[in-house]
């Protein structure tokens, strides 16, 4: 048996206790998810930003950090951090002064806010709207404001050209990046994220990178497209050291420039964990009958930490190779990036989505069953927690494949 | 859980209904202009889905602030694209000089 | 706290829209722009439309004022950053503008509302009240993702559920795909206008002046 949703909100938890009254519980509530989600943007920054240095020494025949905090160095980045918060904070003169110091905290609020919608595990998320997905990529495309903001109120050149790649690479990236992931929603028929995660359940060919040849393809492009909107190389033509100094945040030092470089690693994470939930299973290991033998074993709660703990692991692996472009691809020129997205990926994404969509019809007409392998036979929105279907769910809030495969069945029972 | 009730948000659409107005008339920076128009565009979605809760509009609310979103960002792509024109033309984005047709 | 809530709001959007008009730089026009467009997208969520709240953050905030600032810093350069109205202009439009927005209060407050307010989805509400649906707001409210999505396709479950065949509402289907062709042409049109025009010198002119 699946682990069933959380049955009561932490807020409906909590305003049972009584002498909180419900504003204090939904405050109470909100801050302790404040707390959480900031815990989820923070340490794996932290940890990502350590892992960089000792990924890329060791890329480079280096050693990387040694020494702080013992033997691989593993609190180098709250030694940077420390540095950082010490570090004088500069406002250049000819800076536009207010919103130069503005602009680091959209780009950081932006990038934690964007954890709002990720689902932990299952049921595990600070605001279950069924609009998650969207709402995730409106939020992240805030990022790009703060940066533009930085760039254009440093007052400087290169400042100046950074924001403007920025503006440029994003606003065009923001395309393929929609698109591609809108195909695996188009396979599930949800935008909620912990419905998304709950289909895959089961063996790893029922994840959505395998549910059909646009979804592996998807997952890929997907994946490039958000290297792209996080400004990681071979895409950080807003920050190119080489022809920049440092693209948009030249002149920013000490804390605010930490604020980027968090809000980096944290969207960065972000991405992933994105990449994980859409296409790679979420909580579930793909290894068949593990998950359910493991709710059966040690029951629901324990059964979710480590459902998380797969996930993390699962996104930590895709950040990793994050990384590893990082330090292996050289970086593009600005009208080469322009090119790979304006005159490939969109086209790409734009074939995969109509091929996503027209698969299940497809295979209905040739194969008689909406799906590939007989394992995956049941139908993917099946797969979801026995379905409250009530209000939410008429028939057309069901997924195309389950739509198809209950007419053949109404076909073949009226053969 | 207490509810706010109709009136406070059309008082907040036609505040940004009005800010919007006075940006278009009085600004003479063509992006400034552009500005006050998504204002205005913003209070009239503001009234259209506060209507779509609290009134008798139900859901074609939403559905008609859906389409002028949409509309929305189309106007100021095509005319940013104008502007952008008249830029390349004129060098400058002051409204007040675009009166080639007023000699 | 719906009102605590909603006071923040709408104190930003109206704060945001008065700086807007207020400021004379352009970008920071653009920067309280955001402001205020950000905190409608709030004030969306609050009336239980979270798929518009997204969509306002995704393309007002995260699409337009990128496209504005964009144009800006492509026009901008020194003097044409802060053109300043002239001070009769101003003291017009505001004296205009405080005449409209006392218009508008004085109207809407002489209206009773009240009496044919009517909460949407009222009856789905009491419906649903006993079971969780498939996200975990604790009220069938503010899931709309799957019903505008529907109405777009042309089917309106808020209105014909339990109805028969021939008092069906018609949906959007028509609007949505006029204005998807919409779409289309200005983005065409849009490229269009806005391609750099190269003066070259036409080599078939030149040799027909010569």
């Amino acid at each position: 048996m699946s682990p069933h949703l959380a049955e009561l909100s932490l807020a409906e938890r909590l305003s049972e206790v009584g002498w909180l009254g419900q504003s204090g519980a939904l405050l109470a509530a909100a801050l302790i998810h404040a707390l959480l989600v900031g815990l989820f943007f923070g340490l794996p920054a932290f940890v990502f930003i350590w892992a960089e240095r000792k990924i890329s020494g060791r890329i480079q025949d280096r050693l990387g950090p040694t020494r702080t905090g013992g033997r691989f160095g593993w609190l180098q980045s709250l030694a940077d951090g420390v540095k950082l918060v010490s570090k004088e904070d500069l406002v250049p003169a000819a800076a536009d002064s207010m919103l130069f110091r503005v602009a680091p905290y959209i780009v950081v609020v932006a990038s934690f806010a964007a954890f709002i919608v990720i689902p932990f595990s299952d049921g595990w998320i600070a605001q279950a709207l069924d609009v998650g997905l969207f709402l995730g990529l409106a939020i992240l495309s805030l990022e790009v404001l703060g940066i533009i903001l930085a760039g254009y109120s440093s007052g400087s050149k290169w400042s100046l050209f950074g924001g403007m790649r920025e503006a440029a690479q994003m606003v065009s990236y923001e395309v393929p990046l929609g698109l591609t992931a809108v195909i695996p929603v188009v396979a599930a028929g949800s935008l909620n994220l912990n419905e998304i995660a709950n289909m895959q359940r089961g063996w790893a060919g029922h994840w959505l990178v395998f549910h059909d040849p646009f979804t592996f393809i998807a997952f890929f492009v997907f994946f490039t497209v958000t290297l792209a909107s996080n400004k990681r190389a071979p895409f950080d033509l807003a920050e190119a050291e080489s022809e920049l100094v440092g693209g948009f945040h030249t002149e920013y030092s000490g804390m605010r420039w930490s604020f980027f470089f968090l809000a980096e690693y944290a969207s960065m994470f972000f991405v992933s964990m994105l990449a994980v939930l859409l296409f790679l299973g979420g909580w579930w290991t793909g290894l068949p009958g593990l998950d359910e033998a493991v709710i059966a074993a040690v029951g629901g709660y324990p059964a979710r930490v480590l459902g998380m703990v797969v996930l993390l692991a699962k996104s930590s692996i895709l950040v990793c190779v994050q990384i590893w472009i990082r330090w292996t691809l050289p970086r593009l020129r600005i009208d080469q990036v322009m090119t790979t997205c304006l005159k490939y990926l969109v086209p790409i994404s734009c074939f995969l989505f109509l091929g996503a969509t027209i698969w299940p019809l497809v295979l209905l007409a040739v194969l008689g069953r909406p799906s590939v392998l007989p394992l995956g036979d049941e139908p993917i929105g099946a797969r979801v927690v026995p379905a409250q279907a009530g209000l939410s769910a008429p028939a057309a809030g069901r997924n195309m494949a389950t739509r198809v495969s209950r007419s053949t069945q109404e076909a073949e029972g009226s053969r | 859980m207490s509810d706010v009730g109709l009136t406070p948000y059309l008082i907040v659409a036609a505040v940004l209904f009005v800010c919007g107005i006075v940006c278009m008339a009085t600004k003479r920076n063509a992006i400034g202009v552009l500005m006050g128009v998504e204002l205005v565009l913003n209070g009239a979605n503001l009234n259209l889905i506060a209507f779509s809760r609290y009134g008798q509009l139900g859901f074609d609310g939403q559905a008609i602030a859906m389409f002028v979103i949409v509309l929305a960002a189309a106007e100021a792509a095509v005319a940013l694209a104008i502007v952008l024109n008249f830029y390349n033309n004129h060098l400058t984005v002051d409204v007040d000089q675009a009166r080639q047709l007023n000699s | 706290m719906e009102t605590v809530i909603f006071t923040i709001y709408a104190l930003a959007a109206c704060g945001g829209a008065i700086a807007v008009m207020v400021s004379q730089n352009v970008v920071r026009m653009a920067f309280w722009l955001v402001i205020s467009l950000g905190s409608v997208a709030g004030l969306f969520f609050l009336l239980h439309a979270d798929f518009l709240g997204a969509t306002q953050l995704l393309i007002y905030v995260g699409g337009t004022v990128v496209l504005l600032i964009f144009g800006v810093m492509l026009t901008a350069s020194g003097p044409m950053l802060t053109i300043r109205s002239g001070p009769g202009e101003v003291v017009l439009g505001g004296l205009v503008g405080l005449a409209v927005l006392g218009m508008l209060v004085f109207g809407m407050l002489s209206v009773d509302w009240e009496s044919q307010q009517t909460r949407m989805y009222s009856a789905a509400a009491e419906e649903g009240r006993g079971e969780r649906s498939m996200g975990y707001n604790p009220e069938g409210e503010g899931n709309t993702a799957r019903r505008l999505g529907a109405a777009l396709l042309g089917v309106r479950f808020d209105r014909d559920l339990g109805r028969n065949s021939e008092t069906l509402s018609t949906g959007y289907l028509l609007p949505f795909e006029i204005v998807s062709v919409h779409l289309l042409v200005v983005l065409v049109g849009a490229s269009y206008l806005a391609r750099t025009k190269r003066r070259r010198p036409n080599p078939l002119e030149e040799s027909l002046e010569s």
